[in-house]
């Protein structure tokens, strides 16, 4: 019955992947029909959206590869579904950075959507991952976590929805490699203390909670550590299992009943 | 012995018959205030009984957009007309209400007399008087036709069950009795009549300007008591707490519109964008949230209308703006960013390249009495607002992390008097001042 129950849901949620894939306006269907607003057709962006975007790349470097002093992280070549969310929650408040929500105020979603999907096809070189000087306990906590999670608390491993290889799923799933250790574990922090939030179901929120602030130092240091592969691209990988539902993810979601 | 107690005892009695004078004569004044202040002006019939009619409705989201309601009374990234958004006034900070037709914390138990009330009287349904931050005495111009379209359309919308959030004023302002002796003041409930020396889209344009596109709100000078100053209609001014410019809409050149064109007017007012400048700021949100939705011939109304308007005598002449010649090596430093940072874009000679990129010859942002819009601008950067006319804008990039004060301001004093640019030049310690003020 359990078993039963699980295919179905499976089922349904391939189904429901792909028929938003087909429909997602990322991915310029022709046919995208969406109530949702901005999911208007587009054929193409403008060739000069470098120069558009001027107002990114200031900080966020050239092409977005970020900053070079840690604070501002790279936009580049993440998901366009991440990007276009993150955009969203700046302009509606949902992420606390003021001059992010000055800058995108009166964008309206269609052309936030450009925009994400013109950073999530620049794949600038990476830089040399920076070995900062951790405690070898702290980088094997960190490794821990990001592979199998914390099972007695409940809290799932990074893995489990970033990917083995952690970089992600298309359409909205980030990866975590190669971004500065400040600005995952302030990151999570936000998370965890409500001032990075999605519209529901907010899965970080979830998985965050409970989990202690040397935890979050931990994974922070090791995934910083990491240098990043070669062809370090997030996959197409629709059905995918997340342990959880998160909002803007299609990708289909384990049966709660199995747990 | 007794003589000087007698005269004191008669000094007294003066005292006390003076004082009673002073009491009465002052009673009577507040009452009088009192009186004007809270009078109602004649209840008009309402045009329709069927509120449910879908092409009142329809004309009722037209006409709050053009209002644009939505913005005060719509919390960042919440539900529409559930409200939520602060209203910053030098007085404390009000909170737009919920409009949404929920019985209990929206406007669900008004009837479209009730709303015609607060929008021709400032008053709620029991009679409170209503903080003229709710910009009635612009409203108040709106006709019974046009606020029974708008009742309409809010109560159409799905009501909401969000709690309004109380207003946070110091006192004595957060005294409502008080609102009575400024509304006897500064307002007046008004009706609006065509005048017959102005043609239909004159009329139109005058309709809309003084009444639900409330312009007055941010581009006429307010005094010390946050009224709109009848001495300068449209004339400009730093809008208190946004610290914003509203560049004059009167015909004075070079600070207002004197220069500019109806259809350059109306292109910005449609598009946020025109050849002699970009709607930024306020304005920008003005333009995505309401003027964009307006049909070309509100927009081209409003132009011919604001067209009309003469110059201002509050803006002191035509175009004598003082200037003072900034020091030689901040010039020489301020070029030299420019043709660094600024000039592929705004170009040689602050032409800039219409649609992409706004001129700075001219700008009324640029050339403003009041540094801010420039300041902030290169500071902060900024999207032109992302509407039909212009759905992909360019952004400029904000400068605040790669350039200092001094550089800012060398810039800017650059920009401010260059290519026939004639205003002041800016210091560094206005510049940290725009670093510092809160964003959104």
């Amino acid at each position: 019955m359990l078993q039963a129950g699980f295919l179905h849901s499976l089922k349904a949620g391939r189904a429901a992947a792909l028929a938003l894939t087909l429909l997602a306006p990322w991915s310029y269907a022709p046919a995208a029909t969406g109530a949702d607003a901005g999911a208007e057709q587009r054929v193409s962006l403008p060739a000069d959206m470098d120069k558009r975007v001027a107002a990114c790349t200031a900080c966020h470097g050239a092409e977005g590869r970020a900053a070079d002093d840690g604070y501002y992280p790279r936009i580049a070549g993440k998901p366009a579904g991440y990007l276009y969310h993150q955009l969203l929650n700046f302009r509606d408040g949902r992420r606390q950075y003021a001059p992010m929500t000055a800058l995108l105020e009166t964008l309206p979603d269609a052309y936030l959507r450009d925009i994400a999907a013109h950073f999530a096809a620049q794949h600038p070189p990476y830089p040399n991952s920076a070995r900062a000087p951790v405690p070898a306990a702290m980088l094997a906590r960190g490794e821990q976590l990001v592979r199998e999670g914390d099972r007695a608390r409940g809290t799932p491993a990074c893995i489990a929805c970033h990917g083995s290889d952690l970089a992600g799923l298309t359409p909205s799933v980030p990866g975590l490699l190669g971004l500065p250790r400040d600005y995952i574990a302030a990151q999570l922090g936000a998370w965890q203390g409500g001032t990075r939030k999605t519209p529901a179901p907010d899965c970080m929120a979830q998985v965050l909670a409970g989990v202690a602030p040397g935890d979050i130092a931990a994974v922070s240091a090791w995934l910083a550590a990491q240098p990043v592969p070669a062809d370090y691209t997030p996959r197409e990988a629709p059905d995918h299992i997340l342990p959880l539902a998160c909002a803007g993810v299609p990708q289909p979601v384990a049966d709660q009943e199995k747990k | 012995m007794s003589a000087p107690r007698m005269t004191r005892r008669g000094a007294k009695a003066w005292a006390v018959r003076i004082a009673a004078a002073v009491l009465v004569l002052v009673c009577a004044i507040a009452a009088g205030a009192w009186w004007l202040g809270t009078a109602d002006d004649a209840m008009i019939a309402a045009t329709t009984d069927d509120f449910s009619d879908a092409t009142l409705i329809q004309r009722g989201a037209y006409l709050a957009r053009a209002g644009n309601c939505m913005t005060c009374h719509t919390a960042r990234g919440g539900e529409p007309y559930a409200g939520g958004r602060a209203v910053p006034t030098p007085f404390g900070t009000l909170y737009g209400p919920n409009i949404t037709p929920d019985v209990e914390h929206g406007i669900g138990s008004w009837d479209a007399d009730d709303f015609w009330r607060a929008l021709h009287n400032g008053k709620s349904p029991d009679g409170e008087l209503l903080y003229p931050a709710f910009p009635y005495p612009s409203y108040t111009a709106v006709t019974r036709a046009d606020s029974d379209a708008i009742y309409a359309y809010l109560r159409s919308l799905p009501p909401i069950p969000r709690e309004s959030r109380d207003d946070t004023l110091r006192f004595p302002y957060n005294q409502r009795f008080a609102i009575a002796f400024w509304r006897a003041l500064y307002f007046r409930p008004e009706v609006h009549h065509d005048d017959p020396a102005g043609d239909q889209q004159w009329n139109r344009g005058a309709y809309l300007v003084k009444g639900l596109t409330h312009c007055a709100a941010c581009h006429t000078p307010r005094n010390s008591l946050g009224a709109t100053r009848s001495n300068a209609p449209l004339a400009g001014g730093l809008i208190p707490m946004l610290e914003w410019y509203a560049p004059p809409l009167t015909a004075n050149s070079p600070q207002g519109l004197g220069d500019w064109n109806a259809s350059e007017i109306a292109e910005l007012l449609h598009t946020g964008i025109s050849p002699r400048g970009t709607a930024s700021g306020p304005m920008g949100e003005v333009v995505f949230q309401s003027l964009q939705y307006l049909t070309e011939d509100d927009v081209q109304a409003i132009a011919a209308y604001l067209k009309t308007l003469p110059a201002s005598d509050a803006l002191g002449g035509s175009g004598a703006v003082a200037r003072t010649t900034g020091a030689a090596g901040m010039m020489a430093l301020g070029a030299k960013i420019y043709e660094a940072q600024c000039l592929d874009c705004h170009g040689a000679n602050g032409e800039g390249k219409h649609p992409a990129f706004p001129q700075l010859a001219g700008n009324l942002s640029v050339i403003a009495p009041a540094t801010a819009n420039a300041i902030r601008t290169v500071l902060n950067g900024g999207y032109a607002p992302g509407t039909a006319g212009n759905p992909q804008p360019y952004g400029m990039p904000p400068f605040r992390q790669s350039l200092s004060d001094s550089e800012v301001a060398a810039v800017v004093s650059y920009i401010r008097s260059s290519w026939g640019n004639q205003a002041n030049p800016v210091s560094p310690s206005d510049v940290r001042r725009y670093r510092t003020i809160s964003l959104n």
